[in-house]
Formats: structure tokens, C-alpha cells, sequence
């Protein structure tokens, strides 16, 4: 009876995250994506500590605790000063349609499901449907990189597929700190580095559309340093 | 302290000390102290070789490339010295991204050696992306549009590519823990390796093709190679000559050991097909692509796509002889590449372009420079009686024997890649001078010395070397 509990809560868990990575996508304004964003990684950090708890594995707090800190807090908050300050703060242009994405997020769904419940048929229920439901958040993530534009959601499509991979980290039984910590660790270096590339985009073109990255490519350059 | 432990502290310390000394001459001097000292100490590796722990390992496979990566990585730096003299003296690079510039390189060193010796597959992954983050400011260095664009689209599909790696390490220690149990034991790669048999062959499988698809981005496979070209053709060429010659070798060694623990394991599927297939995709498409490139640097990169593509392909043919050849080729590959990137560096800086159209009549106006950027190409073509003639021959007889019909398109591949490189190096070496005549004042030293490497192996293949070379391609399987 317990263990159908935590089954369910964890299940939850999982698919709240998930209907974010849905959210993402529908979303048509800067600061609505970095909200939608914010509400991920909180489940993220929701579920973190509900396997901290069943598994009784103590260290998922701290992965808990990273992704509240900083993926539900912090880097939210720092992204729209940046956002602001800028003066960016407008629709996103997408590649494809809105619904279209959509669509595609759903077949994502299935394809994941079908990829993952045939192989991991002798790991429990509750890891198995946990790993179909990170994989479809790392496919979401993967294609909200590719149909947005704007190098503000191409960042956050990043970092939702890195709620994916924690979602799966942390459903597996007693994986190690080590990679966990990794995780938050790159999410970390990754927001520095990707501040970087915002400041001098921001210096050389006046904008973060990478459209305008775009007239180079490949051997039409000009001013090329030896 | 053991070799291991020194290896990978002098990287790293030497990445601090960096950031903080103002002098770019002492900086570019202590760059080059700290990467030969780790060299040498890597050589120490071969004579005493630690015990396996749970974070670090060496075997007959890593030390071979810990020594090739520390060697690299100890002439690109003493390249790196002179090439940057010339970026200060002719203003495109100053002090906060020299300081910079020169802590990265050996951090960067720092996050392959890492790599390499990482017993944990876990720490493995955390090192590729250390060394990824790396690159990527690395790339963006001289900050001009073309970099930031060029690092940018770097720094998107390499993440991608980790990402996908991380989903594959996570889904590897899924099937290792029901048989080794919970925790740091499930992720060190000797005990994968030892009890990969019982694994479930299901996971293994799926894990493998994350795991190829996302180190095989970094690897520069098709077809997520779209990073390389332009990684390599905007950062400082020494770190060019570190990429294509030792980040693509490291990705690759990852995808390796992967290989390893599906290949102890009777249920998992063959990573053969699927190796050979991604390799001929990189091998004609890099090929073809070579035809119409005007940057020179841009025109190399896709060199080392063609050249990973043949090493994936000999790899994914399997057995004795294919991978001998693929292990022989991965060495000769970095080292001769680097050359070419030593070459092309003081090419370009001396005719202030990267363009083609800029270049040309090397062997009159630069005897020294120009013929050893003809050695240099004549070696990657594949020409006897350079070394890589012998591996490309190698892994196109192991084709043969394998599948005849295997080795038409690898054959293609080859010439389609040889025709373009001959063509430009008509160009470049010969034909009407083109461009400054202005004297190389950097040492050439560095490409000599690889080049002289790469034509020993060639003539003559010394014996142990011959019997390493075999018991570490029977490690690697079928």
C-alpha cells in the first residue's frame, strides 16, 4: 500500500515536469518561457527530494537543493536581468509553428515510450516509466533548441533537457553524487559561459537572435584572423 | 606522489599559476615548461604503472594515448609560444585573453589527461565536458563575429552531444546495477568491463547508441560534425592543432570503451554496423566537402573529419588487423595533422589570411615552411612511404577481408579526399607566389619533429612497438 503511494507521488512528480517541458513550448513570450522554466525545475527539485526520501538516499537532497537554488531561482531571476537590461523582452520567433511543435513534442512522447519499455523490461516499473518520461523531456528539450530561434530559449531549451537528465539520474537507484553533482556542477558553468556569449553578442550585434549569427556561414567571411 | 596523481596536477596548477601572471613572454615559457614535464612523466606511466583505483586506471589501451596527448600537447605548446610572440606583436591578441588563452591550454590538457585515466565513467563524462566548456572560449577568443558565431555553434551541438552521452552513461549504470550493485562500484569502468556478461544485453544496447551518437559529436562524426569546421577554422591555430589532433582522439576513446563493455557482453548488438556506417557517412561527405573550401583551416578540419571517419570505420570492422590499423592511424592522424596545423599557422601569419587565394608559390618564397607543408599533406593523402599510407592500407585490407564490398566506398572516400589535397597543395606550395614574403621568425621545430615521427613509422615500425600496438588491439575485441 505504501510502496503504491510513493510509486504514485513520484509519478506525479515526473509527469508535472514533463507537462513544463509542454509548457515551454507553447510559450510565445521571453518572460513566459523563463517562467514556465522556473515552475520545471521546481518539480525538478520536487521529485529530486521525494527519491531522496523513498530511497532513503540522503545526497538527492542536495540535488534537490541545487535545482531549487539554482535552476528554480537563480538562473530564472538572472536571465530576465540580463533580458531587461537588454531590452528584449518580446515575442519569440519560432522556425516552426507553435502547434507544430506540439505535435511533435507528443510524438516525441511515444517514440520515447516505445524506445524504452521493450529494453528496460527487467528494471522495476517505477525506474522504467521514470527513464521513458526523462528521455521525452530530453527530446523536448532537444527540439525546443532547434525550433527557437532566440539564444535566451535555445539556453533554456538546454537546460530543460538537463532536467531530463536529472530526472533520470535520480529515478535510478543509487546512482552516485558524483554525476549528480556533475549535472549541476555543468549547469552552472554552462550559465557562465552562455553570460559570456550574451555579452558580446550583445556588444557586437545589438540582439541575442542568432538570425543575424546567421549571414556567416561557412566560407563567406571576410575578415579572417590568421 | 604517482605518475597518475602528477599528470593531471601540473595541468592544473599550472592553469592557476597562469591566470594570474601578468608577463604573456614567462606565461607562454611556463606554458611550455608544464606541458614537457608532463610528458615526460607520462613516459613514466609505461615503466610504473599504478594499481587501478576507483577514480583512476591505466592500461595498455589509455597510456598510449596519455603519451600521444601529452606529447601533442608539449609541441603545440612550444609552437603556441612563438605563434603567440607574432599575435602580440601584431596586436590581435592582449593581456586579459593571453592570460586567459594560456591558463586554458593547460586546463584544457588538464580535462583530456583526465579523460584518458578515468576509471569512472561518470568522471569521464564530467572531463569531455570540461574539456568541451573549454574549447568553446577557447574558439571565441579573438572575439570577432565569425569566433562568437563559430563558438556559439560549437558550444550548442557539443552540449547537445554531452547531454546525449550523459543520458547513455546514466542508462549504462541501469544495466550494471541489478549485477554490481548500488553505488561508485557500478560506474567504474574495470569492474563494467569485467561483468559487462551479465548485464541486460537490452539497456546495454540503447545506452550504446546515446553514447556513440553523443561522444561521436565531439568525435566529429556525421552528422553532427557541424561544429568542427568552423571551431577550428576561427580559435588560435595551436588549439586548432589540439583539437583535430587530440580532443577528436579522446571522444573516440570513449566511444571505445563503450564498445568494450558491449563487446563482453554475447546478447548486446554488434556496434560494427553502426560504426562502419557513421564512419563512410563522415569519410565521403568530409571528402566531397573538401572540394570547395577557400579558408585553409576550414579546408584541414574537414581533413580530420575524413580521418576520424576512416578510424571509426576501421574500428567497426573489428578484429586484429582493423584495429591495429585504427590504433596506428589515430597516432599518425594527431601527429601529422598537428604538423599541418604548425604549418598553416605560420602560413597564415605570415600572409596575414587563411585564404587560399591569399596563398601560394610556398616552396620558392619559404623553403623551409613550404616544403614541410608539402611533407606535411603528402603524409595525410596517404602516400608512401609516410606512416599513413601504411595504416590507410591496413584498414582497407582488413575491409577486404572482412566484406569486399566494404572497402568500395572506404576506397572512394580515399581518393575523392586525396584528389582535393593534392589539389590545393599544388596551390598553396607551388604555382605563382602569392601574398607577403615576409620571414618566419617562429621556430619550426615542432613540425619537423612530427613530421620525422611520422616517416620513422612509415620506413620502419620497431618491433615491441609492433607487439604493443597487437595485444592493445586484441583488448579492444571484434
Amino acid at each position: 500500500m505504501l510502496r503504491g503511494l510513493h510509486f504514485d507521488i513520484a509519478h506525479t512528480l515526473s509527469v508535472s515536469v514533463l507537462l513544463f517541458s509542454f509548457a515551454l513550448l507553447y510559450q510565445r513570450r521571453i518572460m513566459g518561457v523563463l517562467n514556465a522554466f522556473a515552475l520545471q525545475a521546481l518539480m525538478v527539485a520536487a521529485a529530486a527530494a521525494w527519491q531522496a526520501y523513498s530511497q532513503e538516499a540522503p545526497h538527492l537532497y542536495a540535488t534537490a537543493g541545487i535545482a531549487l537554488v539554482l535552476k528554480a531561482l537563480v538562473v530564472p531571476i538572472a536571465l530576465k536581468r540580463i533580458i531587461m537590461r537588454l531590452g528584449i523582452h518580446r515575442a519569440i520567433e519560432t522556425v516552426i509553428e507553435v502547434n507544430g511543435t506540439l505535435l511533435a513534442g507528443v510524438g516525441l512522447v511515444a517514440l520515447s515510450i516505445l524506445l524504452v519499455f521493450p529494453v528496460a523490461q527487467d528494471s522495476a516499473a517505477l525506474t522504467r516509466e521514470n527513464l521513458a518520461i526523462a528521455l521525452s523531456i530530453v527530446l523536448i528539450g532537444l527540439l525546443m533548441m532547434i525550433t527557437r530561434r532566440n539564444a535566451v530559449t535555445q539556453v533554456v531549451g538546454f537546460m530543460s533537457l538537463e532536467n531530463g537528465l536529472v530526472l533520470a539520474a535520480v529515478g535510478v537507484q543509487g546512482m552516485p553524487l558524483v554525476v549528480e553533482m556533475s549535472i549541476a556542477f555543468s549547469v552552472l558553468v554552462a550559465f557562465i559561459v552562455f553570460g559570456m556569449f550574451f555579452f558580446r553578442i550583445r556588444e557586437r550585434f545589438d540582439t541575442l537572435d542568432l538570425q543575424y549569427l546567421e549571414s556567416f556561414r561557412g566560407d563567406r567571411g571576410q575578415d579572417h584572423r590568421p | 606522489m604517482s605518475p597518475v596523481a602528477f599528470i593531471l596536477v601540473v595541468p592544473l596548477f599550472g592553469a592557476g599559476i597562469l591566470l594570474l601572471l601578468p608577463f604573456h613572454r614567462t606565461a607562454a615559457l611556463l606554458n611550455a615548461t608544464a606541458s614537457t614535464a608532463t610528458f615526460f612523466v607520462a613516459l613514466v606511466l609505461f615503466v610504473a604503472r599504478p594499481e587501478p583505483t576507483a577514480f583512476f586506471f591505466v592500461d595498455d589501451f589509455n597510456v598510449y594515448l596519455v603519451a600521444l596527448t601529452s606529447f601533442v600537447a608539449c609541441t603545440a605548446s612550444w609552437f603556441s609560444a612563438g605563434y603567440i610572440t607574432h599575435e602580440v606583436e601584431t596586436g590581435h591578441l592582449t593581456g586579459v585573453s593571453l592570460r586567459f588563452y594560456h591558463s586554458m591550454y593547460q586546463f584544457l590538457t588538464f580535462t583530456m589527461l583526465l579523460a584518458l585515466v578515468a576509471n569512472n565513467i561518470g568522471l569521464m563524462w564530467v572531463a569531455v565536458e570540461a574539456a568541451t566548456l573549454t574549447t568553446v572560449v577557447m574558439v571565441s577568443l579573438y572575439r570577432t563575429r565569425e569566433s562568437i558565431e563559430a563558438a556559439w555553434k560549437y558550444f550548442i551541438l557539443g552540449s547537445v552531444g554531452i547531454a546525449l552521452a550523459l543520458f547513455g552513461t546514466i542508462l549504462i549504470y541501469l544495466a550494471a546495477q541489478p549485477v554490481i550493485g548500488d553505488g561508485i562500484d557500478a560506474l567504474a569502468w574495470t569492474n563494467l568491463h569485467a561483468r559487462s556478461a551479465s548485464f541486460d544485453a537490452g539497456v546495454l544496447n540503447l545506452a550504446f547508441v546515446f553514447l556513440l551518437v553523443g561522444y561521436g559529436t565531439k568525435v566529429g562524426l556525421a552528422p553532427l560534425h557541424a561544429w568542427l569546421p568552423d571551431a577550428h577554422a576561427e580559435g588560435p591555430t595551436p588549439i586548432s592543432a589540439v583539437l583535430s589532433g587530440l580532443l577528436l582522439n579522446v571522444a573516440l576513446y570513449a566511444v571505445l570503451r563503450f564498445k568494450m563493455i558491449l563487446a563482453g557482453n554475447p546478447g548486446a548488438l554488434t556496434p560494427g554496423p553502426l560504426m562502419l556506417s557513421m564512419g563512410t557517412a563522415s569519410l565521403l561527405l568530409a571528402g566531397l566537402m573538401l572540394y570547395r573550401r577557400r579558408d585553409i583551416k576550414r579546408f584541414f578540419a574537414y581533413s580530420s573529419i575524413e580521418h576520424m571517419g576512416i578510424i571509426t570505420f576501421a574500428f567497426g570492422v573489428g578484429g586484429p588487423l582493423a584495429n591495429f590499423a585504427g590504433l596506428l592511424h589515430m597516432a599518425l592522424h594527431s601527429l601529422t595533422k598537428s604538423a599541418i596545423f604548425f604549418a598553416v599557422g605560420h602560413i597564415s601569419q605570415v600572409k596575414g589570411s587563411q585564404k587560399f587565394a591569399d596563398i601560394g608559390g610556398l616552396t620558392t618564397t619559404h623553403p623551409w615552411l613550404g616544403w614541410g607543408f608539402v611533407a606535411g599533406v603528402v603524409a595525410i593523402a596517404g602516400l608512401p612511404p609516410l606512416g599513413l599510407f601504411m595504416s590507410e592500407f591496413l584498414v582497407v585490407t582488413a575491409a577486404m577481408a572482412r566484406q569486399p564490398w566494404l572497402a568500395a566506398p572506404l576506397v572512394a572516400g580515399l581518393a575523392i579526399g586525396f584528389a582535393a589535397l593534392l589539389m590545393r597543395l599544388h596551390e598553396v606550395a607551388f604555382g605563382e607566389p602569392r601574398g607577403s614574403t615576409e620571414r618566419v621568425k617562429a621556430s619550426l621545430v615542432p613540425m619537423y619533429l612530427h613530421l620525422a615521427i611520422v616517416l620513422v613509422a612509415g620506413v620502419f615500425l620497431p618491433a615491441p612497438l609492433v607487439a604493443w600496438f597487437q595485444s592493445v588491439a586484441a583488448l579492444l575485441g571484434g
